[in-house]
């Protein structure tokens, strides 16, 4: 079993010395897009996203964003994290509990994070809407402060 | 020597496709000597607890219903260790699965049923089971109700707490804990019903025990003749009190604690948790606690603690006759996985022994399972290739563990062979 997981090692490092990435630019994270008026560019909007990650959402969401099966909903690909802007805010602001996405039953509940900066919010939704394998739009502050003003949390 | 370049080129996938074919298609479990696991299936996805009828025959819930159905039986009837005859029946999700005598139990995320078997454990009607327990509360956290029975016709059933510390708003920094906690009056602990009156719910002569904050792994020691359960203790005290843990801290703590239990037997949830580093009961955090702090009056404390947020989800005591002595009337715990230790590394994914004598623990816990995860790099909850989940004693003395990841879905039946 040994030999054949060396040779196993030995065939996927030979693999990798022949073979070429298909698209170099798929190793990195996201493409700064010049239309986008986030503060600094979406590239520094994603990299202070990414602190915000770490101290908000990270323990829940987990560091590789694919959440915890039943409770904590993943953010890879899911409509709630690329679709509607105003929904994604909304759920940092006003938090959620018990959702259905796709088949799957999340019965976490997730706190309401009305705390959070107009700008943090946004940079930490344009960095999780351009990581994880995540591709979209950024989300502007000026989004973030009109979302927020329109918004009207349910009674707790 | 002259060798053709483009077979050196193909040697490499060559290889791989050499490597796959010797491959098993699931993780390779990690066992003491002399222990071999062999998958007995892998197409039971979402299986929570499972249950082995002397016969060898299986029966599972899952907490997905798989082509309309929530439990399955599998039986292999031509002795190649895989099932060839497999039947589903109920259409309800849910975690317990207990065989006791001519009936099988099953809990949905609210009652309990029992369908009645014939001598070849075959569900004689399996579309009309009998309602022992109806109308228990299902608000999504720790929904999942384990059952048990003991051997004087009683079911235990868990009902979780719909909260991680009975704050007044769950899991919301700041948010004080409701005193008294109103959770407790109807979960929050265990309840104990007769085995075999229908349609019994809530009332006063039902609560066994409580100040539990979710019992998912839970057996009847037939050694002692006493429920023991394993508690999934709190989440988030580094996320709803920085000033008094830190995030290591808060990967640590608080323990996930086995309790022998009597009738009226307290816990403490939701007004402290174990420290099984200070080894003493501390005050939460939300009840004026600051990590140091003991209650004004103590509770039961565990007969064991275990390190945080490795989630107990099935529990067995060893009573067959096929491990090694020291296994005899020993406790197995499947350890679900933690999620709520990140960004520490997490942990569990894993089954552990822990010997018992004289009806107590007897040395520490040991590993005895390892690698559901797949490798290090996926012990994430959500990557894991599979989370053990269910266990159960077969009538040859072997050990079975079901794994409920939504793309896992494989039972192991677990031998020893000197």
């Amino acid at each position: 079993m040994k030999t054949i997981s060396f040779a196993c090692v030995i065939a996927v490092g030979a693999m990798a010395l022949t073979t070429r990435p298909a698209n170099p630019a798929a190793a990195w994270p996201a493409i700064p897009d010049p239309t986008s008026p986030a503060q600094g560019g979406i590239q520094a909007s994603i990299t202070r996203g990414k602190q915000v990650y770490l101290e908000q959402c990270l323990a829940c969401h987990q560091a590789d964003a694919s959440g915890v099966p039943n409770m904590n909903p993943p953010l890879i690909k899911t409509k709630y994290v690329l679709g509607d802007k105003a929904a994604l805010v909304k759920i940092v602001l006003n938090g959620m509990h018990g959702e259905k996405i796709g088949d799957d039953d999340y019965t976490g509940v997730m706190a309401p994070h009305p705390d959070l900066a107009d700008q943090q919010i946004a940079d930490v939704l344009t960095y999780v809407r351009n990581s994880f394998g995540n591709k979209a739009s950024a989300i502007t502050v000026a989004q973030v402060k009109a979302i927020r003003a329109a918004n009207k949390p349910a009674a707790q | 020597m002259h060798i053709n370049r483009s077979i050196l080129k193909l040697l490499p996938y060559g290889i791989i496709v050499l490597c796959l074919a010797g491959l098993p298609a699931a993780a390779q479990l990690k066992l003491p000597a002399g222990f071999k696991a062999t998958v007995v299936t892998t197409d039971m996805q979402r299986a929570r607890h499972i249950a082995v009828a002397p016969n060898g025959v299986i029966f599972v819930k899952l907490e997905r219903l798989k082509n309309g159905k929530g439990i399955y039986r599998l039986q292999d009837t031509n002795g190649d260790g895989k099932p060839d005859k497999i039947t589903g029946f109920g259409n309800y999700v849910g975690t317990g699965m207990y065989l006791k005598g001519d009936y099988l139990y099953a809990s949905s995320n609210t009652d309990v049923y029992r369908y009645r078997l014939d001598k070849d454990y075959n569900v004689l009607d399996p579309d009309k089971p009998e309602r022992i327990v109806k109308g228990l509360l299902d608000r999504g956290e720790h929904n999942s109700k384990s059952i048990v029975l003991d051997n004087k016709g009683n079911l235990y059933v868990n009902i979780g707490a719909y909260s991680n510390a009975c704050q007044l708003s769950d899991r919301q920094k700041g948010s004080p804990g409701q005193m008294p906690c109103p959770i407790l009056d109807s979960a929050g602990g265990i309840w104990e019903f007769k085995a075999d009156v229908p349609d019994q719910t809530y009332g006063d002569d039902h609560r066994y025990a409580t100040g539990l904050r979710n019992v998912v792994g839970l057996d009847w020691n037939t050694a002692t003749n006493t429920l023991f359960v394993m508690q999934h203790g709190r989440d988030q005290l580094s996320d709803l009190f920085p000033q008094y843990w830190d995030k290591k801290q808060s990967a640590e703590l608080p323990a996930e604690c086995m309790y022998e239990l009597h009738k009226g037997s307290n816990c403490g949830y939701p007004y402290i948790f174990y420290d099984q580093i200070q080894h003493k009961q501390i005050l939460s955090p939300e009840y004026g606690g600051d990590g140091k702090k003991g209650p004004a009056k103590q509770y039961q404390d565990p007969i064991m603690a275990f390190p945080g947020h490795l989630a107990p989800n099935g529990m067995l005591f060893y009573t067959g006759n096929q491990f090694p002595e020291k296994y005899k009337n020993g406790a197995f715990i499947a350890f679900h996985g933690s999620w709520n230790r990140a960004p520490e590394p997490q942990e569990g994914y894993y089954v552990v022994f822990v010997p018992f004598k004289n009806g107590k623990p007897a040395g520490n816990w040991e590993i005895f399972a390892n690698n559901f995860a797949g490798g290090p790099d996926k012990m994430q909850p959500g990557s894991a290739e599979h989370r053990p989940c269910g266990l159960a004693q077969g009538p040859d003395g072997s050990i079975y563990v079901t794994d409920d990841q939504r793309n896992g879905g494989t039972i192991w039946k677990i031998s020893y062979h000197k």
